[in-house]
């Protein structure tokens, strides 16, 4: 793997830093009058997800980390692993529910979503921004009691469970933001 | 908001009018207190031996200068008397909100002149851009004591070691004493100088002399006798009460280079040239360099150069 420098470092580069994988967040340089000058740099580590600000000699170097993100689709949970496959090619990734983390809850069979490789194994996974799912349970709704503007919790196929309006009900396909893990709109099917 | 093309200046044109105003001040001041203006290289066979500094290097030609101190110090040896300029000058790897590869620096020498002389007027310029602003003067030793509950001069190398780990969060371990101080200095301390006012920093420990004299503070402890202007938590000048002997200052260099190899840094050729005029002597002098950028960046209220820069330094 390539080594970098400080002055090479940018957001989004990916470095080992005490073993872990990590992305660089910001990096400020900073100098007194005279003499040794240094680099603020923010970084996130990857397997932690924990932001970690270390000031560094400029001219220093971090050797890269073998990160990268790739588009794979969701096939299938066994109870201990959840397996990806890229679509390309057909080669099969699993990862545990660790690693799966929180993105469980929106991970539909079929769907595409961003699997972050460490050396070529699963580090991180991401759900697409938008997912479409349905809602296998809430309480009925009350009709004409549209503008209300009230909400209810509604559990979906995947196991997230998000807040509805009153009139949507169960059944019915809605769209959510899995960043904010919001509702979004119903989808007409 | 929406980013001007990228041919366009990165400084609003009222910041270039500000600049040119604020020149045209020092122009005058100059002008008025009777120094020369002067011309020197940036483009020279040689160049500084400071670890810390990286010359840009010219293929078959040598150095950009990293500050025109050589060459005038090489006038001021001939008997130009007191001298002044405003120099490009060039700096590699050195790129940040407040650095640019390549800045103006107003660097002068009063001949005969006191560090403490010469720090009045460093004040009299910032103020032409300033405006009416007051000023403080500390000794480095007595802000260690403030900030940090040290004192750089005597404390050991392990206590500034704990105090950094303490503060920040070092990638680093083993560091030599000056890296300490020098971390310490810049991350602990600069950010809090000259909030309300021109604040210098004076006395550097003796290790930090870089071409200015040694001498004694008041409590018979050496220290360089060199000085630093701070405004806003910003660096601006760099002042000594420079070195006459040549002798010392070709122990300085060798040392430097020393270093350099220590640290895997490229060789460069001692300025024999200017070694000969410090041979042939120097006047008692004391000189000063301002970064004239950042002035102009703190009077118009910017928080970065490249909001006084026509067209900031991008790599190609």
């Amino acid at each position: 793997m390539a080594t970098y420098s400080t002055n090479e470092f940018k957001s989004g580069l990916k470095v080992m830093l005490e073993g872990d994988p990590c992305t660089i967040l910001e990096n400020e340089f900073v100098k007194p009058g005279k003499g040794q000058a240094f680099n603020r740099v923010k970084l996130r580590n990857l397997k932690t997800n924990r932001v970690w600000e270390k000031t560094f000699k400029s001219g220093d170097s971090l050797e890269g980390a073998d990160v990268i993100d790739r588009e794979l689709q969701y096939l299938y949970s066994d109870g201990e692993f959840f397996h990806f496959m890229e679509p390309e090619n057909f080669e099969q990734y699993q990862a545990s529910s660790d690693t799966v983390g929180d993105a469980a809850l929106w991970l539909r069979e079929q769907d595409t979503c961003t699997v972050t490789l460490y050396n070529g194994a699963p580090l991180a996974v991401s759900p697409p921004n938008f997912v479409e799912l349905e809602i296998v349970y809430t309480e009925p709704g009350i009709r004409g009691d549209t503008a209300q503007g009230g909400t209810k919790p509604a559990r979906l196929s995947t196991g997230a469970t998000v807040k509805v309006p009153l009139f949507v009900n169960e059944g019915e396909i809605i769209k959510c933001d899995t960043r904010s893990g919001e509702y979004v709109s119903r989808v007409k099917s | 908001m929406a980013r001007p093309p990228a041919w366009q200046a990165s400084a609003p044109l009222a910041n270039l009018r500000r600049r040119a105003e604020i020149v045209a001040r020092i122009r005058c001041h100059f002008a008025a207190a009777g120094l020369l203006e002067v011309d020197t290289p940036q483009l020279c066979p040689a160049t500084v031996t400071d670890p810390h500094l990286q010359s840009i290097e010219v293929a078959g030609y040598g150095y950009l200068q990293t500050s025109p101190e050589y060459a005038m110090k090489r006038l001021l040896a001939g008997g130009s008397g007191s001298i002044w300029q405003i120099a490009h000058v060039f700096r590699g790897n050195e790129s940040g909100r407040r650095h640019n590869p390549e800045f103006s620096m107003l660097e002068w020498y009063r001949v005969g002149c006191t560090p403490e002389q010469l720090m009045a007027e460093v004040a009299t310029i910032a103020r032409l851009a300033l405006g009416d602003v007051g000023c403080v003067s500390h000794r480095y030793r007595d802000l260690f004591r403030q900030h940090v509950g040290l004192d750089p001069l005597t404390c050991s190398t392990e206590a500034l070691r704990q105090a950094a780990q303490a503060r920040f969060d070092p990638a680093f371990d083993d560091a030599d004493r000056d890296t300490w101080l020098e971390l310490l200095m810049s991350q602990a301390i600069e950010p809090h100088l000259g909030r309300d006012e021109l604040c210098f920093v004076i006395d550097y420990p003796p290790s930090q002399a870089a071409l200015a004299r040694l001498r004694s503070d008041r409590d018979g402890q050496p220290v360089a006798a060199r000085f630093e202007l701070y405004f806003r938590g910003v660096e601006l000048a760099n002042g000594y009460h420079e070195l006459l002997d040549a002798g010392e200052q070709r122990r300085r260099f060798a040392a430097d280079l020393q270093r350099r190899s220590e640290l895997g840094l490229p060789a460069v050729p001692i300025d024999e040239e200017f070694l000969a005029a410090i041979d042939s002597g120097l006047p008692d002098c004391s000189g000063v360099a301002l970064g004239l950028d950042r002035l102009v960046m703190l009077a118009v209220d910017a928080s970065a150069l490249q909001e006084v820069l026509s067209f900031p330094c991008r790599r190609g």
